[in-house]
């Protein structure tokens, strides 16, 4: 039996004659201080992929790439087709851990030095490999055609337009005719089954052979400096001294860690099942609140948070200069030391970076930028603040849920956050100052001036009066009583 | 590197078989380039617009702001549901209108009318306007996007066809001539 196995093999050895290339590969030695779980994530990043792949595959089996059937054919794999969910789960799921773990991999390869001579060029093509995985997971998100599908289609085309210039021509070339159609979804269908995988594929080939070639980055220790000049031979020696096969000295982490993390990919999508599709891609049903996918609140954040002027230049600016700065990076600091602990602005970047990233998706997430439409007819005034009220003040807070306002100002906890809460407004605006930021508006707020009548006004400005803590009285000016009372002010500023 | 001047037959041939296959990519660059730019070229000087009927004035209450739709003039067979689009008509009096797109002049998310407090919002990242169209707070730094509009036998009739974005696309829906129509 054994014999027969091998005389296949050899059958077609002899005419494919890649056994002995790859035993070279996978026996290349490495440094043994890289057999590290630091050194894991690369190769799970790769294994996703090809899961990405298969998934993906397996999808085009049934998905339609049509606007007017896409939804539909999603809601057939969501519900009518064998496991159809549980595959549309582990893709959905498979694409953020990729990004994930792409960004780890990315963090890890900048911390150890990992990008310094002779490596540039492997940390070039990582660079794109992260944009065409970020591309990836856009496409994909437009292909689940739905609701934030189409609203976030739109988003794309408000930033592409307003390139100067070529704007129009790019808006147009993206969504493929005038609007957010049929050819929108056909070329992004293009773009995420076609062209970026096939990119990927050529990318990561030359990734992963540029890593055989110049062999893995060893361990870095402080104080082994990088120099053009004698890097080669010093690599060379390490390993002669201190190397090992990669198979099997190191292999096994790799193939742990790779199946532990599709095992949580495919965790994650039997536990929490696919992602949407959320409502139909119609345009005419405009009681949607679009979200972007998780690796994109960030940007979603962003652009509630920057101030109007400075939106567009951060917006075609801004990527430009991350992507030339991370191009850059390998020519500006080539040489030098790799480790992380003498390399302190490298790690406050990276913390800086992540902390920055990391709560711009926990502000997405809250969005209290975003008025809660709903809120003036469905959180009512509490009860509390109601109580031992005026007639007036009570049709002042009538006024207050009728006109919207608690669509951006909460009042105990419920109601929009895009304007300042105002359970104790009284105390920080005397009544002089509320009526006019309700009739003026300004700091962010539109002027009611034209929408409430006089006596709507007294009222709303009556209610807003009386929210401040019990033990604390609302401000007043005392200038004002000065002059309304007629008489000299008296030392002690008491209420008249 | 004898004969690095002289040009062997086999030398030729193969000069002769790279331009050959210099010309045959060259001439269909040309085609290649029309069909993948066609969306840009067909939308030369406003070819994409057309005037939509959007309804009977009558059914426009003056002093009203209404929520209509109308289906965009430029169809492809598989658009399905995504042609129909919807927009904001405000009769201010008698043929007096303003119609608003439904996108945000920031990012292009639906916006909604509250005829109470006068305003429209946007769910997104919290844009508003006054019922004017006017920019009354929020990320936007403009008005709402109007379609050009005329009342013709009876019917409001508007402009459409676009996308209306920031960008100078929709310099067509505000009256402004577009850059690239000269």
């Amino acid at each position: 039996m054994r014999s027969l196995i091998d005389k296949i093999g050899d059958w077609f050895d002899r005419r494919l004659q890649l056994a002995a290339p790859i035993r070279e590969a996978v026996e290349h030695p490495v440094p043994r201080s890289t057999a590290s779980w630091w050194y894991v994530f690369g190769s799970a990043a790769l294994a996703i992929f090809v899961l990405q792949i298969v998934t993906g595959i397996l999808l085009a089996l049934i998905y339609v790439p049509s606007a007017a059937e896409a939804w539909s054919s999603l809601q057939a794999l969501n519900h009518d087709v064998t496991l159809g969910w549980f595959i549309r789960a582990m893709h959905g799921w498979g694409s953020n851990f990729m990004l994930a773990i792409v960004l780890i991999h990315m963090m890890q390869v900048f911390l150890f030095g990992a990008y310094k001579f002779p490596r540039e060029l492997t940390w070039i093509l990582g660079v794109f490999l992260l944009l065409m995985t970020l591309g990836m997971a856009f496409s994909g998100q437009v292909l689940r055609f739905d609701q934030d599908a189409y609203w976030g289609l739109g988003i794309g085309a408000s930033i592409a337009s307003r390139v100067p210039v070529v704007g129009p021509a790019i808006l147009r070339l993206l969504l493929g005719g005038p609007i957010i159609a049929g050819a929108t979804l056909s070329r992004f269908f293009a773009l995420h089954v076609f062209v970026l995988p096939g990119l990927l594929i050529a990318f990561v080939g030359l990734h992963v052979l540029m890593v055989l070639k110049l062999g893995i980055n060893e361990w870095p220790m402080p104080g082994r400096v990088v120099n053009r000049a004698t890097y080669a031979s010093e690599y060379h020696e390490l390993i002669k001294k201190d190397g090992a096969p990669f198979f099997p000295y190191a292999v096994w982490k790799d193939l742990l860690f790779s199946a532990c993390v599709i095992l949580a990919v495919a965790a994650c999508a039997l536990y929490f099942g696919p992602f949407g599709p959320t409502g139909q891609p119609d345009p005419t049903i405009i009681q949607t609140v679009p979200k972007p996918d998780y690796f994109f609140l960030w940007l979603y954040a962003l652009l509630s948070l920057l101030p109007p002027s400075l939106e567009t230049p951060a917006l075609l600016v801004g990527p430009v200069v991350v992507i030339v700065a991370l191009l850059l990076l390998p020519f500006l600091a080539g040489e030098g030391e790799k480790s992380w602990k003498r390399r302190p602005i490298a790690v406050l970047t990276v913390l800086l970076l992540a902390i920055t990233l990391g709560t711009f998706t926990r502000l997405a997430e809250v969005a209290p930028w975003s008025p809660h439409m709903s809120a003036w007819s469905g959180d009512p005034v509490p009860v509390r603040l109601l109580r031992g009220t005026t007639a007036l003040e009570r049709q002042g807070a009538l006024v207050f849920q009728v006109k919207q306002c608690r669509n951006c100002h909460s009042l105990g906890e419920s109601g929009g956050q895009r304007g300042p809460a105002l359970d104790r407004v009284a105390v920080r605006l005397t009544h002089d100052q509320l009526i006019r930021q309700v009739i003026q508006g300004g700091g962010n707020m539109p002027a009611y001036g034209k929408n409430l009548s006089p006596a709507e006004t007294t009222a709303l400005v009556a209610f807003l009066q009386t929210l401040h803590p019990a033990g604390q009285a609302p401000a007043r000016d005392a200038s004002r009583d000065a002059v309304l009372s007629d008489s000299p002010v008296k030392s002690s500023g008491g209420q008249p | 590197m004898s004969n690095d001047t002289a040009l062997s037959r086999r030398g030729f041939f193969t000069k002769i078989g790279i331009l050959f296959n210099g010309l045959v990519a060259a001439a269909l660059a040309v085609p290649i380039a029309q069909f993948f730019l066609s969306s840009i070229t067909r939308g030369r000087s406003n070819a994409y617009l057309s005037w939509v009927p959007l309804g009977p004035v009558g059914g426009f209450p003056e002093g009203e702001t209404r929520l209509t739709t109308f289906r965009n003039p430029y169809v492809m067979p598989t658009d399905g549901k995504t042609v129909e689009t919807a927009c904001w008509v405000r009769r201010i009096a008698g043929d007096q209108f303003q119609v608003f797109a439904i996108n945000c002049a920031h990012l292009g998310c639906p916006v909604r009318w509250f005829p109470q407090s006068g305003l429209f919002m946007c769910p997104c990242h919290g844009g508003a306007y006054y019922r004017d169209g006017a920019r009354a707070s929020g990320p936007p730094e403009r008005g709402l996007f109007e379609y050009p509009y005329k009342v013709q036998d009876g019917m409001v009739t508007i402009q459409a066809g676009e996308l209306p974005t920031p960008g100078a696309a929709i310099a067509a829906h505000t009256g402004e001539k577009p850059p690239c129509a000269a």
